[in-house]
C-alpha cells in the first residue's frame, strides 16, 4: 500500500498531474473514472487501488469497479456493472450489494454520485417535452440585401401622398357622410379648370352627396372591401333617408359623364373680384379620362 | 489641365483609367462627365424644341421605367370584378368578421423575457389597436395559450419576438382557427423616436387604409390586417392605420388626420411604425412543425427575380 502514498506524494502534492486542474481555492480531476471531480487523496482514482465509479452513457447508468487484484492488467482493471433497474431504490440496493465490504466513503461517494445522475438525466428528459429555442441564423448580406430593399422601397412608396390621397378619395366618396361640411363637388385636381364656364345648376346639394355615394370607382391599387364596406354602410343610411330620385341616378353609374368645373371656397377672395356670383352649385360628374390621367401620374 | 485647350474632344482610344497620375487622371475625369453632361443637355434641349415645335401631334411623353412599372405580371393578381374571389372570400375564415358577427379582440405577447424597446412596442401597439391587451408571457408554450385564448374570445394573438432588445418578428394568428402569418419586423420606430409627433392615440376605433395588395396572397394578408379593427371605425377619431405594401414590404403607420378644406388634407403622425416583410403564411393556427403552410418564403426562387413580387 505504500506505494500508493508514494504515487499521491507525487502525483498530488509536488509533481505534474496530467489529470489535475488547478484553481484560486481548489484542485479538480479531470479524470473520466473520477467519483468525485476534487482532486483529494482519498477519491483520486490513480492513487487508490480498490475504487468504484458511477458513470453513464446515453441515460444508463454503470457501476465500474477497480481491485487491487487486477492493477497489473490495465485492459482489465475496470469492472463493469450494468444497473439494470430503472427504479432508484433499487438501484440503490444494487450499488449495496455491489460494493458490500467496500469503504464507506466509496460506497456513499457512489450513491451520491448516481443520485446526481438521475437527476440531471430526468431534467434532461423533461426540457425535450417543453418548448425549444431553435437559433436561426442570420446571413449578414442577406440582411443588409433586405434592408437597401426596404430603403428603395420606402422612397418609392411616397407614404404621406399615398394616405393623402386615399383620405381624400373617401372623402369623395361621402364615406364620411355629413361630418364635414365642405360642400362635396367633385373637383378636378387641375386648378385651371376654374376660370372655365360652369354651370350653375340649381341641383340641391343632397343629390350631389347621393350622386357621389352611387358612384362606385374601383382603385385598382386599393384593398377593396373595407373602403367598399363602409360605403355601403353609408348608402345604406343615405338610401333610407333619401329620393327616388337617388335610385334612379344610382343606376346611371357605368356610364360616362362628364365633369364640370368646380370652385371652392377659397379660391374667389383671393381673386379679388367679388363679381363672381355666390358659390356655383354644380352638379358632379365624372369624366373617366382625367381619373386614369391622374392615375397615370401617381403611379 | 494646363495642356489641352477646352473644347476638344477625346480621341476615341482614350481611357481615363489610363493615366497613371492621380491628380491628372481625376481631372480627365471630371473632364469628361463635363463633356457628357454637355452633351446630355443639348440633346434635351433638342428634344423639347422638337416636342414644343410639333404642339399637339408631339409624340406622348414617355414613361420613366419604374421597378412597379417593370413588375412581372403575377398570374394570381386579382381582378376586382372576379366573382370567384368574392365567394372565396365571402366564405373564408375572415367572412365572420365581415359579416359583422364578431368584434376584433386582441392579445399581444412577447416571447420569453422581453426587454427595453419591446416591451415599449407592445404597449404602444396596444394603444393603436382598440381592444388589445397586452399579457406577460411567462415561459407558456403558445399551443396551450391558443386554446385560453380561444375560450376567451379572442379573435387575434400576436406575438412579437425579439432579438437583442428589440423587435424583430411577428406571428399574427387569426384565432378561431384561422391563418397564421409570420412576418419579420425591421425599422421600428417608438412614439418617441418620432418627429414632429401628435399627442397620443385616442381611444377612437381608426380608419384602416390597405394599399397595393393585389395577388391572392395580398388579399389574405390584407384582410388578416383589416379584421385586427373593428368595423366601423369612428370618424370622430380622425385616425387612420395604415398598412401599404411596395415591393412585398408592408410599412405601417399610424396618423391623425384634418380637412384643410375639401383638396387639402393634413395628417400628423402618431403612434409607431414599422415595416413587415411576409415570412410565411399557414392554414390554421400556430403550429410550426404540422401545421400545414399556404405560403413560405423561398429566397432563392422568389427572391432571384428583381422584378417579381409576391403581395
Amino acid at each position: 500500500i505504500c506505494f500508493l502514498q508514494v504515487i499521491w506524494d507525487i502525483i498530488g502534492n509536488k509533481q505534474f498531474c496530467s489529470f489535475k486542474v488547478k484553481t484560486k481555492s481548489q484542485n479538480f480531476c479531470r479524470n473520466e473514472y473520477s467519483i468525485t471531480g476534487v482532486c483529494n487523496r482519498s477519491s483520486c482514482p490513480l492513487a487508490n487501488s480498490q475504487y468504484a465509479t458511477i458513470r453513464e452513457e446515453k441515460g444508463q447508468c454503470f457501476l465500474y469497479m477497480k481491485e487491487i487484484e487486477r492493477a497489473a492488467f490495465p485492459a482489465r482493471m475496470w469492472e463493469k456493472v450494468r444497473k439494470l433497474s430503472k427504479n432508484y431504490e433499487k438501484a440503490l440496493e444494487q450499488i449495496d450489494e455491489n460494493l458490500i465490504y467496500w469503504p464507506r466513503f466509496l460506497r456513499h461517494k457512489c450513491k451520491q454520485r448516481f443520485t446526481k445522475i438521475t437527476q440531471y438525466l430526468i431534467r434532461m428528459r423533461k426540457l425535450v417535452l417543453k418548448r425549444q429555442r431553435k437559433l436561426v441564423p442570420l446571413s449578414r448580406k442577406v440582411e443588409s440585401r433586405e434592408k437597401r430593399k426596404e430603403e428603395k422601397a420606402l422612397i418609392a412608396a411616397q407614404l404621406d401622398n399615398a394616405i393623402e390621397k386615399e383620405l381624400l378619395e373617401r372623402l369623395k366618396q361621402g364615406t364620411y357622410g355629413d361630418i364635414y361640411n365642405f360642400p362635396v363637388y367633385a373637383f378636378d385636381k387641375a386648378l385651371e379648370q376654374q376660370d372655365a364656364e360652369s354651370e350653375s345648376d340649381a341641383e340641391e346639394e343632397e343629390e350631389e352627396d347621393d350622386e357621389d355615394v352611387g358612384q362606385r370607382e374601383f382603385v385598382a391599387e386599393d384593398e377593396v372591401e373595407e373602403s367598399d364596406l363602409s360605403d355601403f354602410e353609408d348608402m345604406n343610411k343615405l338610401k333610407t333617408s333619401s329620393d327616388e330620385e337617388e335610385q334612379d341616378e344610382s343606376s346611371e353609374e357605368e356610364e360616362e359623364e362628364e365633369v364640370q368645373a368646380s370652385r371652392s371656397k377659397g379660391k374667389s377672395p383671393a381673386n379679388g373680384s367679388l363679381v363672381r356670383k355666390k358659390r356655383a352649385y354644380v352638379e358632379i360628374e365624372y369624366e373617366q379620362e382625367t381619373e386614369s390621367a391622374s392615375r397615370r401620374r401617381t403611379t | 489641365p494646363k495642356h489641352t485647350p477646352p473644347g476638344t474632344t477625346f480621341p476615341p482610344t482614350f481611357s481615363v483609367s489610363e493615366i497613371k497620375n492621380k491628380q491628372r487622371r481625376h481631372q480627365m475625369f471630371m473632364k469628361l462627365k463635363q463633356e457628357k453632361r454637355k452633351q446630355k443637355m443639348q440633346l434635351k434641349k433638342k428634344r423639347r424644341k422638337e416636342r414644343e415645335a410639333l404642339g399637339d401631334k408631339a409624340p406622348p411623353k414617355e414613361v420613366p421605367k419604374t421597378i412597379e412599372n417593370q413588375r412581372v405580371f403575377d398570374e394570381t393578381t386579382v381582378d376586382p370584378e372576379d366573382e370567384e374571389i368574392a365567394f372565396d372570400e365571402g366564405t373564408d375564415e375572415f367572412s365572420a368578421y365581415f359579416n359583422g358577427l364578431t368584434n376584433p379582440k386582441v392579445l399581444i405577447t412577447t416571447s420569453d423575457r422581453p426587454r427595453g424597446r419591446v416591451v415599449k412596442f407592445c404597449e404602444q401597439l396596444a394603444t393603436v389597436i382598440p381592444n388589445a391587451h397586452v399579457y406577460y408571457r411567462r415561459g407558456l408554450a403558445l399551443k396551450r395559450i391558443i386554446p385560453q385564448c380561444i375560450a376567451r374570445d379572442f379573435t387575434y394573438l400576436i406575438v412579437i419576438n425579439q432579438d437583442r432588445q428589440t423587435p424583430n418578428g411577428l406571428v399574427l394568428c387569426h384565432l378561431p382557427d384561422g391563418p397564421t402569418a409570420h412576418f419579420k419586423v425591421s425599422s421600428v420606430r417608438l412614439q418617441k423616436e418620432l418627429k414632429r409627433r401628435g399627442k397620443a392615440p385616442t381611444e377612437h376605433s381608426p380608419e384602416v387604409i390597405l394599399n397595393n395588395f393585389s395577388t391572392r396572397l395580398g388579399h389574405t394578408i390584407g384582410r388578416l390586417f383589416a379584421a385586427l379593427f373593428p368595423q366601423n371605425p369612428q370618424f370622430v377619431g380622425r385616425q387612420v392605420a395604415t398598412f401599404h405594401n411596395q415591393r412585398d414590404f408592408i410599412f405601417f403607420r399610424f396618423h391623425r388626420y384634418i380637412f384643410k378644406n375639401e383638396k387639402k388634407v393634413g395628417i400628423q403622425e402618431l403612434g409607431p411604425r414599422f415595416t413587415l416583410k411576409l415570412r410565411s403564411l399557414q392554414k390554421g393556427t400556430f403550429d410550426s412543425k404540422y401545421g400545414e403552410f399556404e405560403w413560405v418564403l423561398k429566397r432563392h426562387e422568389m427572391d432571384a427575380c428583381r422584378r417579381k413580387f409576391q403581395l
